[in-house]
C-alpha cells in the first residue's frame, strides 16, 4: 500500500521537515541535524523503492489529489526519473551527514535555518526530477534556486556578491523557461508533459514553437552552467560554505541536464530536436568549447574549489556532447556520466572541505604535504581525481569510454578530439593538485590528524561508489539506461 | 502598422522585457539591477495575463444567476491568472532573498556600486 504513495512521500517528507526544523530548533539545535538526516534517509529509501518498482513494473503515474491529467498535476516516473532520484537523494543524504561539524563551526546560531534550507533544496531537486508538468517544473526550479542563493550567501566574505550575481542570471534563465512554457500553453492549451508530447506534432512547423524551443534551451543552459552561459558558477561554488558546495556541485547542474533531456526528447519528440530543428551540431560545438574552456581555466586557478568548479563546466560539456551525437551509445554515456559526475564531484568537494576544516588550507600551495597529516582523506581524493581523469577501473573511465565510442560512431571526429584533449588537460590539472598533496613539506606537522568520522564516512561512500559503479556499469546500462534512450537515436 | 496594433500586447511585453534586460546588464547599482530583474519578470506576467483576455464583455468566471453558465464566451480563461499568482509568489520571494543579499553586501562593503565593490575586493585579495 505504502509503495503506491512513494512518489508523494519522497517529496512531501523533506518539504514538511523543512518547515518543522525551525520549530525543532527552538527545543534542541542538534536535534535538527538528526531530523534532517532522517528525512533525507526516508527520501533515499523511497527513491530506491521507486526505482525498484519502475524496473519491475514500468512507468508510475501518480496523480496529486486524485485529479486526472492533463487537468491535475501528474508525477510521471520512468526509468530516467527514478535513476535521477536515487542520485539526488544519495548525494543529499551524504551531504547532510557530512555537514554536521561545519554547521557547528560556521553557524552555531543558525543550525535550524541551515537545515531548513538544505531540505528545501532537496525538495526542489526531487520535485524537478519527478514532476510531469511543465509549469510545476518552473516553480520547482525556482525553489531549488532560491534555496541555493540563500545557502551560498552563508559562505566567506565574497559569497553575498557571488550569490547576487547568480540570482540575477539564474532568475533571468528561469524567466526564459517560463516564456517557453507560455508559448506552449498558447499553442496547445496544455501544461502536462505527456499531453504536450501528443499535441505538439500538429504545430511543429510554426515559428512560435521554434521560439519556445530556443527559450527552453537557453533558459536551461543558464541553469546548468553550459558554456558560454556558465559565468555564475565558479564564484558561486567557490565562495559557498564547504558543507553545501558538495551538495550543489553534485546535484544542481546534473538535474538541470536531466531537465534538458526531458524538454528535448519528451516535451518535444526526438524527431523535432533531431531533424526539424538542427540544434544538435550547435550544442555539440558548444560542449567542445565547454570541455576545453573548463579544463584550461581550471589550469589557471590556485584555489581547490575554484579548480573543481571549472571542472564542473567541463563535465557539463561531457554530458551534452553525448546527447548531441544522437547515437544510442553516446546517449548511454551521457546518462551514465550524470551519475558518475555527481559522485565524483561530491567526492572532490567533500575532500576539499575536510582538508579546509582541519587545516584551513584552500589553495594548491597550502595542501603541500597533506598526505602525512590526513592519509585517508588524501587517498579518497586520489580515487576521485583519478576517476575524473578517466582511468580504469574507476567509473569515470566507463562513461568517457561510451562517450568516445558515441562520437566515433556518429562520425563527428572533432568531438572525439575535444574529448581526448580535454581528458588530457584534466589529467594535468589534477596531477598538479596530487603532486602538491604528496610532496614533502617540512613545515607541516607529520602527526596524523584525520578528518572526523562524519566527514570520512561520506568520502568513503563516494570512493566505494566510484569503484563499484565501474564494475557494475554493464548492469546499470542494461536494466536502466537502455530504457531511457529516445526513439530515433542511431 | 496594423500588424503591430493587432498584437500590441505582445509588443508591449517585448519592450518591457528589453527595458528590464537593459537595466540588468548596463546598470552598475545592484538595486537598479534588481529592479531591472523585477521589470523582466513582470513583463512575462503581463504577457501571460494578456493571453487570457477576450473581447466582448467577458468577465472572471464567477457562477452568477444573471450569467449564462453554458456560454464560454462570457468567461476569461482563469488558468493563466492562476499560474501567474504562483509566478508572483516566486517573484516576491526571489526579490526578498535578493534584498537580503543586498543588505549583506552593503554591510560588508559600504557601497552598492558594482565597480567600487570590485575595487574593494581587489584590495582585499591584494593584501
Amino acid at each position: 500500500m505504502i509503495r503506491h504513495q512513494l512518489p508523494a512521500i519522497i517529496i512531501v517528507a523533506p518539504f514538511i521537515m523543512a518547515i518543522l526544523t525551525n520549530l525543532i530548533g527552538l527545543w534542541s539545535r542538534s536535534a535538527c541535524y538528526y531530523a534532517a538526516l532522517f528525512t533525507a534517509g526516508v527520501s533515499l529509501f523511497s527513491s530506491i523503492g521507486i526505482l525498484d518498482t519502475v524496473i519491475s513494473t514500468g512507468k508510475i503515474s501518480y496523480r496529486l489529489g486524485g485529479w486526472e491529467p492533463p487537468w491535475g498535476i501528474e508525477y510521471l516516473v520512468d526509468h530516467l526519473n527514478a535513476y535521477m532520484l536515487v542520485i539526488v537523494t544519495l548525494i543529499a543524504f551524504l551531504s547532510i551527514l557530512y555537514s554536521y561539524r561545519f554547521a557547528e563551526k560556521d553557524m552555531p546560531a543558525r543550525i535550524p535555518q541551515f537545515y531548513s534550507l538544505m531540505l528545501l533544496l532537496l525538495t526542489g531537486l526531487i520535485g524537478m526530477t519527478i514532476t510531469g508538468d511543465a509549469f510545476n517544473l518552473y516553480v520547482l526550479i525556482e525553489i531549488t534556486s532560491i534555496a541555493c542563493y540563500a545557502l551560498i550567501a552563508k559562505g566567506d566574505d565574497k559569497s553575498p556578491l557571488a550569490s547576487f550575481n547568480y540570482l540575477i542570471i539564474g532568475t533571468a534563465g528561469a524567466c526564459l523557461y517560463l516564456i517557453g512554457v507560455g508559448y506552449l500553453y498558447i499553442l496547445t492549451g496544455s501544461l502536462n508533459m505527456a499531453d504536450l508530447t501528443n499535441l505538439l506534432p500538429k504545430v511543429y512547423h510554426t515559428k512560435a514553437l521554434l521560439a519556445a524551443f530556443f527559450f527552453f534551451i537557453v533558459g536551461i543552459a543558464i541553469k546548468m552552467a553550459f558554456f558560454p552561459l556558465h559565468g555564475w558558477l565558479p564564484n558561486a561554488y567557490n565562495h559557498s560554505p564547504d558543507s553545501v558546495s558538495a551538495f550543489m556541485a553534485g546535484t544542481v547542474t546534473k538535474v538541470c541536464a536531466y531537465v534538458l533531456i526531458r524538454v528535448m526528447f519528451t516535451i518535444f519528440q526526438p524527431q523535432y530536436s533531431l531533424s526539424i530543428v538542427p540544434i544538435l551540431p550547435l550544442l555539440g560545438w558548444l560542449s567542445v568549447g565547454a570541455m576545453l574552456y573548463g579544463c584550461i581555466l581550471a589550469l589557471a586557478q590556485r584555489e581547490l574549489k575554484n579548480i573543481f568548479s571549472y571542472l564542473i563546466i567541463a563535465e557539463v560539456g561531457y554530458i551534452v556532447v553525448g546527447i548531441s551525437t544522437a547515437t544510442k551509445i553516446g546517449f548511454t554515456g551521457s546518462v551514465l556520466h550524470i551519475l558518475n559526475d555527481a559522485i565524483m564531484m561530491a567526492c572532490l568537494f567533500f575532500t576539499a572541505g575536510a582538508i579546509a576544516y582541519k587545516t584551513g588550507a584552500k589553495t594548491i600551495d597550502d595542501v603541500k604535504g597533506i598526505h602525512k597529516k590526513m592519509p585517508l582523506t588524501t587517498a579518497g581524493f586520489t580515487v576521485g581525481a583519478v576517476s575524473v581523469v578517466g582511468v580504469p577501473p574507476t567509473c569515470g573511465f566507463f562513461s568517457k569510454w561510451y562517450l568516445l565510442l558515441g562520437t566515433i560512431h556518429s562520425g563527428e571526429y572533432h568531438y572525439t578530439a575535444g574529448l581526448l584533449l580535454s581528458s588530457l588537460l584534466c589529467a594535468i590539472v589534477l596531477y598538479r593538485v596530487l603532486q602538491s598533496m604528496y610532496s614533502q613539506n617540512n613545515e607541516i606537522s607529520t602527526k596524523n590528524d584525520e578528518a572526523p568520522a562524519t566527514m570520512l564516512f561520506p568520502i568513503y561512500v563516494t570512493v566505494f561508489a566510484i569503484l563499484i559503479i565501474g564494475f557494475i556499469s554493464g548492469n546499470i546500462i542494461s536494466t536502466v539506461i537502455d530504457k531511457t534512450i529516445p526513439i530515433g537515436f542511431r | 502598422m496594423e500588424y503591430i496594433i493587432a498584437k500590441y500586447n505582445y509588443w508591449m511585453y517585448v519592450i518591457l522585457m528589453m527595458v528590464g534586460f537593459y537595466a540588468m546588464i548596463v546598470k552598475k547599482n545592484l538595486v537598479k539591477k534588481l529592479l531591472g530583474l523585477n521589470i523582466f519578470q513582470w513583463a512575462i506576467i503581463f504577457f501571460y495575463i494578456s493571453t487570457a483576455v477576450k473581447s466582448g464583455g467577458a468577465t472572471v468566471p464567477i457562477l452568477h444567476s444573471a450569467l449564462d453558465t453554458a456560454n464560454i464566451n462570457l468567461y476569461l480563461n482563469p488558468l493563466p491568472h492562476v499560474l501567474m499568482l504562483t509566478a508572483i509568489v516566486v517573484g516576491v520571494s526571489t526579490t526578498g532573498v535578493a534584498l537580503a543579499l543586498v543588505i549583506l553586501i552593503y554591510r560588508k562593503f559600504q557601497t552598492l556600486d558594482e565597480d567600487e565593490i570590485l575595487d574593494k575586493l581587489r584590495e582585499l585579495s591584494g593584501k
